[in-house]
């Protein structure tokens, strides 16, 4: 994988959206500072899962990658060609290769279209015939992602979110892309259809070998779906490893208590401590000196506040595994007792 | 021993027929597609005021585009006096002669006092010329309204903030004061003092004037509904394929705005009708000879002491044209719109 050019390599990222205020004159006041200075890769084929709380940059970096966002500093590109600052129409050979799954099948569709207009749109703008005509090709779309073919007519508002969704990835597929961002793209379904989809988009990663920047907050499905994690704090990666490595030996204190976090379905188990996380993520527009996490952190110290932990290979990581902490967690490591919660559903 | 046989076999067909139709698809039929044009248009018709409503407007229009075809078959036109020809019309203080107006089997809506000519053809023409006054204002107002607002709710930034402005403007001036003092200066703009203004720039100046100041409320309302559109995830969609700004504007945003385009313009036709009826009573729009629902008001408010009749039917008329076409606006909006049912 790091041998040859990775498909997606991002270095550097930022993206701050400028705060305007003041009368009569409006004059940029601040900025959310949504994401600061990412770097990743994805190689082909292959699938990165980002993960973070709500507000941590996870759907500006996607939306960056796909160039709906102007990145403010940072470099993007694809099989090493810049993409960062590139226009619309220096970007058309790149954008077949690079399409979206959105969060909400219900704003993601135009409701005054039909499903096969929605699915032949991205075919019509980039001018592909595919042989047999793109009607045939929507069919054979709509049948690998499960769907009616002879649903071509019907309009959006006649299928349930599910549906809805597998339209959306139909959508996505219609140009034979290489990378698919997927931004959310099952936290708005019913948890029984989530599986559903999901596991029509691992179906269409290994058959179609596509690779994906895959976006998520449920920690559970990213271990399903993606081989490698990067964990994203407040605008900042602060680990990314490997699925099983990120999952078995977290080294970060903030990807530990999120592991922590996730419900476990076993009943007669030992009842697991979760990490509790104090106060509330501080705010994008001004955030904490040094490392991020320190705010919320048992270990913080001095040198937290004072420098921020580079992205690094930790003592004792497997390489691939980066951590962004000056003093990573151990497998022995306790954690003071005043931070530990018992797991409330064992407690029941 | 016989009848519970039936009775078990039919649930279990009924249950077997519902599985069915739940696996294979949403609804009933195969492949046959329901619009969301479809479903207004099934919505439209089961609205009774709605569908007299339209009945009435489509007549009103009906009869404007006859009128001359009306008018030929009835024998007369609104221009002759016929009074001059045949004095017995008219009594000594030249009101009609006749009771109720002069209304007769030869005139069926009486005639004009003073002057002697026929309502029934004046009022059609009368019609008419509203009509297309209004119509045309209409069209004019909808398209600046809908290129400004989509263009300043696309664009945003500084384009947005400078129309906003624009528009707070425009819709703070006190349009009718403004008719009745420009008007003269726009005609005089084109025709020397002396000379008579011709009918067809009286009309055009009217579009003009009409449409410059309508088309802010609907630019503003596009605007509003374009900001909330462009940030769907549909558009951006759309963007990630490639598509031009062209292509998001033409097929995946104005789709979307023909509700609120169709509901703004059939509100607005009836509302410049009565403008255009107003302007003309006061005497700044049409005039005289060429006949005009307000110039046909304001002829009848002259008389209406002495003649009522003559004022009965235009007033009337208009009162049934607007209201018919109030109501078939607040239809259009529910079929079009159900979730903003009163």
């Amino acid at each position: 994988m790091s041998t040859t050019t990775p498909l997606l390599d991002v270095s550097g990222l930022t993206k701050h959206f400028p705060i305007k205020g003041g009368f009569p004159i409006r004059r940029t006041v601040g900025a959310v500072q949504a994401v600061d200075g990412l770097d990743f890769q994805v190689g082909e084929g292959e699938s990165l899962g980002l993960v973070g709380e709500s507000g941590c940059g996870k759907s500006t970096t996607g939306r960056l990658v796909t160039r709906l966002l102007e990145p403010t500093a940072g470099r993007i590109s694809y099989r090493g060609q810049d993409i960062t600052h590139a226009s619309r129409t220096q970007l058309a050979p790149v954008r077949s290769e690079i399409q979206m799954i959105f969060q909400d099948p219900y704003a993601s569709l135009n409701p005054r279209q039909t499903v096969g207009k929605i699915i032949s749109g991205p075919m019509e703008i980039n001018g592909i015939n595919p042989t047999g005509g793109r009607e045939a090709r929507v069919r054979e779309l709509l049948e690998i992602v499960g769907l009616n073919p002879e649903h071509y007519n019907r309009f959006p508002h006649e299928f349930s979110g599910g549906q809805r969704q597998r339209i959306g990835v139909a959508r996505a597929l219609a140009l034979e892309p290489k990378l698919i961002v997927a931004d959310e793209p099952v936290s708005a379904l019913d948890v029984s259809i989530q599986a559903q989809v999901v596991n029509l988009l691992q179906k269409v990663q290994r058959e179609l070998g596509i690779a994906f920047l895959f976006i998520a907050h449920d920690l559970a499905i990213v271990r399903h779906f993606s081989q490698r994690v990067a964990v994203m704090y407040l605008g900042k990666i602060v680990e990314i490893a490997d699925r099983d490595e990120l999952y078995g030996n977290p080294r970060h204190p903030y990807t530990r208590a999120l592991l922590s976090a996730v419900p476990e379905a076993t009943v007669d188990d030992v009842p697991r401590e979760r990490i509790r996380l104090v106060g509330d993520v501080p705010s994008p527009i001004n955030p904490p000196t040094g490392c991020r996490f320190r705010t919320r952190c048992w270990k913080a110290t001095e040198k937290c506040a004072t420098e921020a932990p580079p992205l690094v290979q930790a003592e004792g990581n497997k390489p691939g595994h980066l951590t962004a902490c000056h003093y990573p967690e151990t497998h022995e490591a306790t954690v003071p007792a005043g931070r530990l919660a018992k797991d409330p559903g064992a407690a029941a | 021993m016989t009848p519970p046989t039936p009775s078990a076999a039919a649930p279990l067909e009924l249950t077997d027929e519902s599985v069915e139709k739940s696996t294979t698809s949403p609804s009933p039929k195969g492949s046959e597609s329901r619009s969301p044009g479809r479903l207004a248009w099934n919505r439209f018709k089961r609205d009774r005021t709605g569908v007299i409503s339209a009945c009435i407007v489509i007549f009103f229009f009906a009869i404007a585009l006859a009128a001359p075809l009306i008018a030929k078959v009835y024998g007369k036109d609104p221009y002759t006096t016929y009074a001059s020809q045949r004095p017995e019309l008219l009594n000594a203080f030249a009101y009609p002669a006749g009771p109720n107006g002069g209304m007769s089997s030869e005139f069926w809506f009486g005639i004009e006092p003073q002057l002697g000519r026929d309502v029934f053809t004046f009022l059609l023409y009368g019609i008419r010329t509203s009509l297309g006054i209004a119509l045309a204002a209409t069209l004019l107002t909808t398209l600046l309204g809908v290129v400004v607002g989509v263009t300043a709710g696309y664009l945003g930034g500084k384009t947005d903030y400078l129309v906003g402005r624009f528009i707070d403007i425009l819709l703070s001036f006190p349009s009718t004061l403004f008719f009745i003092a420009f008007m003269p200066v726009i005609y005089g703009l084109f025709v020397a003092p002396d000379d008579n203004i011709p009918t067809w720039l009286r009309a055009a100046a009217l579009i003009i004037v009409l449409s410059a100041f309508g088309w802010a409320s609907i630019a503003r309302l596009l605007r509003g509904q374009v900001l909330g559109l462009r940030e769907r995830e549909f558009v951006e969609a759309a963007k990630v394929t490639g598509a031009s700004p062209q292509r998001i504007v033409f097929k995946e945003l104005l789709p979307n705005l023909w509700t609120p385009i169709i509901i703004q313009s059939t509100l607005m036709l009836p509302a410049f009708v009565t403008a255009e009826a107003g302007l003309a009573f006061l005497g700044v729009g049409i005039i005289d000879p060429t006949p005009d629902w307000g110039v046909m008001i304001q002829r009848g408010a002259q008389f209406y002491t002495e003649d009522f009749t003559f004022m009965l039917f235009p007033g009337l008329a208009m009162v049934i044209f607007v209201l018919a076409f109030n109501l078939l606006g607040d239809s259009v909006r529910d079929a079009l719109d159900p979730k903003s049912k009163r």
